[in-house]
C-alpha cells in the first residue's frame, strides 16, 4: 500500500539576492515525499491566489517545485498577513494524510519552525523534527532516520500518522525542469481564513549585524593582562602515566573514552 | 581611641634626621596615601623599592607577579582565593525556567549564556517591583534531563534543579519530555520559560510546549529585556521587534554568562510525571563511518603525529574505536596522510569532544586548532611536551605499543557487548 504523503512548500528566498526561489529544505521535503510515493504525492502551499498570481514571484516558484516531476499542485488561498495553521490543519485532515513533511524553518517570515508543531498540536499527531531520511513505512509505523548534530543519525520509529520536518542532511532536492512546470496544473481550494493580529504590532527592520563578544580579561595589574595574553597550556592538571604496563595505561584511555560515551 | 591628634617629637625628630639608624621605619610607618597642596595623590619617589643584597636600590614592578614571588604568591592566593559570593534566595516570589541542552550531560557555552540571561530577567523584573515599593525575589531554574555530569552547576547561576532522571526521558524522548514541562508550567506557573534555540534539542522542545501552551514564543531571539525582544527573521535578514512573550528560544551569545555569584541549585521537586501513550520510540544511535564525517564538526578524532610509525596500525585503531582521523602537519607533509586531515592553524579547527593526539608534540600551530576540545588524550614517549601539558590524560610510552593494548581491550569490549546487544543499546543512547 503507498502511504499518502503530502509535502507542503513554501515561498524560499535567497540568501545573498534576496529573490524568491525554491526553498532549500522544502525541496529536500518534496524530494523525500517522491522518494516515498512517487507521482502518488500531494503538495499543497497555502498563499495568495487572486488576479495577480500569474506571473508573480511565486507563480515562478511554485512551478519550479511543480518542475520536479508533479503534474498537479495544490494553492490554499490565503492572503499574505493570514495565519495559515487554520487551513493547512483543515486540508490536512480532509485529506487523511498519513505522512506530512515540511522544511524545518522558512526562509522568509518570521521563520520561527512553529507551523510544523502547530499543526501537530492541532491535529493530535507526532511531530518528529530533523529527519535526514524516512527508511520505511509499514504497518501503520514508519521507520525514521534524524540528523543529529556531528553528522550522527537516530534511527526512531513514529506510528501514522505523523509529521515530520526535512533537515539539511536529508537527499538534495533534484534538478527542476522547466516545461514540465509550466504545464503543471494549480488547483485553488478555498480554505478558512485567520488573520495573523500579534503579527500586526511587530516591526521588521533589515538585520543589524550582532556586536562580536569581547574576550573580557578581568586582570588587575598589566603583569596579569600580560599573562593572560600569552599563557601557554598550564601544567599539573592532567594526570600522567609513566611507569605502568603500557596495558594498564590502555585501560585508562579506554575508560576515559567509555566514560565519554564515544565508545560504544 | 581618642580623636585629639598627639604629636611625637621624637618621631619627628628621626624623621628630619635621614641618617638616623630609625629612619626608614619611622618614615615607612603610616605610609599611607599622601596629598600635596592642591590635593593631587603624592608619591615619594624615595620611598619606592628597597635596597638589594649588594647595596642597590631595586624597584619591584611586578606588584607581587615575579618568579620569585610567585612559590610565596602562589600559595597564598590558593588560600585566600576569592569566594564569589553566595546568591541565596529563601522563598522564590517568582521563577524563570531555564531548560539546558546538557550536551553529553555538561552545560553548553550557549546553555550558560541563556541561564546568564535569565538572571539579567530576574533582576529587573525585582528592579521594577522595588521601584513600585514591593520586594520581590526571583528564582532561575534549571529543568534538566537525563544524565548530568555538570559539576559547577552553582557557578553557572542555577539558584533551584530540576533534575528528572528516570529512563523515560533519556535518550531521545521529546514526548516524556513534553510531558513533564507541562506538568512543571502548571506546578510553578513561571514567569518565563527560556530554552536554547540550538539543534541539540533545545529548539524542538521549546516548540513543543509553545505549541502545547498555544503561546506563540520568540525564536531566534537575540536581544532580549523585560518588555521587547528583537528576534532574527526570514533566515536571518530581518531583525523582528516586538513584545517580549513568556517563551523565548534563545540565539547564542543573548546574554552574559555568570561569572561574579554562586548560586545554589538547589533541588526543587516534581510530582510524578505521568507519560501517556509514545508515538515516537527511540532506538539509539546508528553507526555512521567516522571517516565520513567533516573533521570539524567530528565528536571523537584519533590523530597522527610525528610520532607514528606504523601506519597500518593506526588506521585499523582508528577503525576499531570508530574515530574520526585527524593528523598534525609533519604527518601530512611526510604523506602519510591527505592534507584535509590536518588539524591546526592552517589545517581544519575542530571542536570535537574527545581527541586523542598520538605522537603529537603539541605545536603552538596544532594547539590552536584543538582551542575548542573538551577532552584531550595525549600517547607520546615524552612527558614534557605540551601536548602532555595539555591533555587531561596523558600516557608516556611508546605509540605502537599501547594502541595495539588499546586495540585488544576495544575488540574484547566489543565482541562482550555486541551479542546481547543490549548493553550496546543502552550506552550509546544519549551520547550525542
Ligand atoms: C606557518 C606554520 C603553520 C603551521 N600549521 C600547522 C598546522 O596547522 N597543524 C600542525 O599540526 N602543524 C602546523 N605547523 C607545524 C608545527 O609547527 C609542528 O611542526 C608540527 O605540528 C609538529 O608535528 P608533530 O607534533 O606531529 O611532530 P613532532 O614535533 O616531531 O612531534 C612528534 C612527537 O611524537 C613523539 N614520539 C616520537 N616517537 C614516538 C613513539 N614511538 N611513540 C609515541 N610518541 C612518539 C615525540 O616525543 C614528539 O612529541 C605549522 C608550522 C608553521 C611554521
Amino acid at each position: 500500500m503507498q502511504p499518502n504523503v503530502i509535502s507542503l512548500v513554501s515561498i524560499g528566498r535567497h540568501p545573498q539576492s534576496g529573490r524568491a526561489r525554491r526553498s532549500e529544505q522544502d525541496g529536500r521535503a518534496l524530494e523525500l515525499g517522491l522518494k516515498l510515493s512517487g507521482s502518488h504525492l500531494q503538495v499543497a502551499h497555502a498563499g495568495a491566489y487572486d488576479s495577480t498570481f500569474s506571473g508573480s514571484a511565486e507563480e515562478t516558484v511554485l512551478r519550479q517545485y511543480a518542475g520536479m516531476g508533479l503534474k498537479q499542485m495544490t494553492v490554499l488561498k490565503q492572503s499574505s498577513d493570514a495565519d495559515v495553521i487554520p487551513s493547512l490543519s483543515h486540508y490536512l485532515e480532509s485529506q487523511s494524510a498519513q505522512v506530512v513533511l515540511l522544511g524545518v524553518r522558512a526562509e522568509s517570515g518570521e521563520s520561527s519552525g512553529m507551523v510544523p508543531y502547530l499543526l501537530a498540536e492541532s491535529l493530535g499527531w507526532p511531530i518528529v523534527s530533523r529527519v535526514a531520511d524516512i527508511v520505511s513505512i509499514e504497518n501503520g509505523e514508519a521507520e525514521v532516520l534524524l540528523a543529529l548534530p556531528r553528522g550522527q543519525r537516530r534511527s526512531v520509529t513514529v506510528t501514522l500518522p505523523f509529521i515530520a520536518t526535512v533537515d539539511n542532511a536529508a537527499p538534495e532536492p533534484r534538478q527542476t525542469a522547466y516545461g514540465p512546470g509550466q504545464r503543471a496544473q494549480f488547483n485553488a481550494v478555498d480554505t478558512p481564513e485567520v488573520l495573523d493580529e500579534l503579527r500586526i504590532n511587530w516591526v521588521e527592520a533589515p538585520a543589524k549585524p550582532r556586536p562580536k563578544r569581547l574576550k573580557v580579561i578581568k586582570a588587575k595589574t598589566a603583569a596579569e593582562r600580560f599573562k593572560a595574553a600569552t599563557a601557554k597550556a598550564q601544567g599539573g592538571s592532567g594526570k600522567v602515566m609513566k611507569n605502568e604496563s603500557a596495558q594498564e595505561k590502555a585501560q585508562a584511555i579506554f575508560d576515559l573514552l567509555i566514560e565519554e560515551k564515544v565508545i560504544r | 581611641m581618642s580623636d585629639i591628634i598627639r604629636r611625637d617629637p621624637r618621631t619627628e625628630w628621626i624623621a628630619r634626621n635621614r641618617l638616623h639608624p630609625l629612619y626608614e621605619s619611622v618614615i615607612n610607618a603610616n605610609a599611607g596615601e599622601v596629598r600635596g597642596p592642591t590635593g593631587l595623590l603624592r608619591k615619594n619617589p624615595h620611598k619606592v623599592g628597597f635596597i638589594g643584597p649588594n647595596g642597590i636600590k631595586r624597584i619591584d614592578r611586578l606588584k607581587g607577579n615575579g618568579q620569585g614571588a610567585g612559590a610565596v604568591g602562589r600559595g597564598k592566593s590558593s588560600a585566600n582565593e576569592p569566594v564569589l559570593a553566595l546568591h541565596q534566595i529563601e522563598a522564590p516570589d517568582f521563577y524563570i525556567m531555564v531548560a539546558p541542552d546538557l550536551v553529553g550531560g555538561r552545560l553548553t557555552s550557549h546553555d550558560k549564556d541563556v541561564l546568564g540571561l535569565a538572571h539579567k530577567l530576574c533582576r529587573t523584573y525585582e528592579a521594577d517591583e522595588r521601584d513600585q515599593g514591593r520586594s520581590s525575589q526571583g528564582a532561575v531554574v534549571a529543568v534538566c534531563f537525563g544524565e548530568m555530569k555538570e559539576e559547577s552547576l552553582d557557578l553557572a547561576g542555577v539558584d533551584r534543579l530540576i533534575h528528572l532522571q528516570n529512563d523515560v526521558f533519556e535518550g531521545f524522548a521529546p514526548e516524556a519530555r513534553l510531558e513533564a514541562v507541562a506538568q512543571i508550567e502548571q506546578m510553578y506557573q513561571p514567569k518565563h520559560w527560556l530554552f536554547p534555540d540550538s539543534i541539540h534539542g533545545g529548539a524542538d522542545l521549546g516548540s513543543r510546549l509553545s505549541a502545547r501552551l498555544g503561546e506563540r514564543p520568540a525564536v531566534q531571539a537575540w536581544q532580549v529585556d523585560t518588555q521587547n525582544t528583537v528576534c532574527r527573521g526570514a533566515s536571518s535578514s530581518i531583525d523582528i521587534t516586538r513584545a517580549t512573550p513568556r517563551i523565548l528560544l534563545l540565539l547564542e551569545e543573548c546574554g552574559d554568562a555568570i561569572d561574579e555569584t554562586r548560586h545554589e541549585a538547589k533541588a526543587l521537586d516534581v510530582d510524578a510525571v505521568e507519560v501517556s501513550a509514545v508515538n515516537i520510540v527511540d532506538h539509539g544511535l546508528m553507526d555512521v563511518d567516522p571517516n565520513a564525517i567533516p573533521l570539524a564538526e567530528a565528536e571523537f578524532i584519533l590523530s597522527a603525529g610525528n610520532g607514528i610509525h606504523n601506519w597500518e596500525q593506526f588506521h585499523d585503531a582508528a577503525k576499531a574505536l570508530g574515530a574520526t582521523e585527524g593528523a598534525s602537519r609533519v604527518a601530512v607533509d611526510d604523506g602519510f596522510m591527505p592534507r584535509f586531515r590536518q588539524v591546526g592553524a592552517t589545517g581544519t579547527w575542530v571542536t570535537a569532544r574527545v581527541y586523542v593526539a598520538v605522537g603529537i608534540s603539541g605545536a603552538i600551530q596544532h594547539m590552536q586548532g584543538i582551542g575548542q576540545c573538551d577532552k584531550v588524550v595525549a600517547i607520546n614517549t615524552d612527558s614534557g611536551c605540551d601536548m602532555v601539558k595539555r591533555a587531561a590524560l596523558s600516557v608516556i610510552g611508546d605509540s605502537e605499543e599501547i594502541l595495539e593494548e588499546l586495540v585488544k581491550i576495544v575488540n574484547a569490549h566489543k565482541g562482550q557487548v555486541s551479542p546481547e546487544g543490549e548493553t550496546l543499546e543502552k550506552g550509546s543512547e544519549h551520547a550525542a
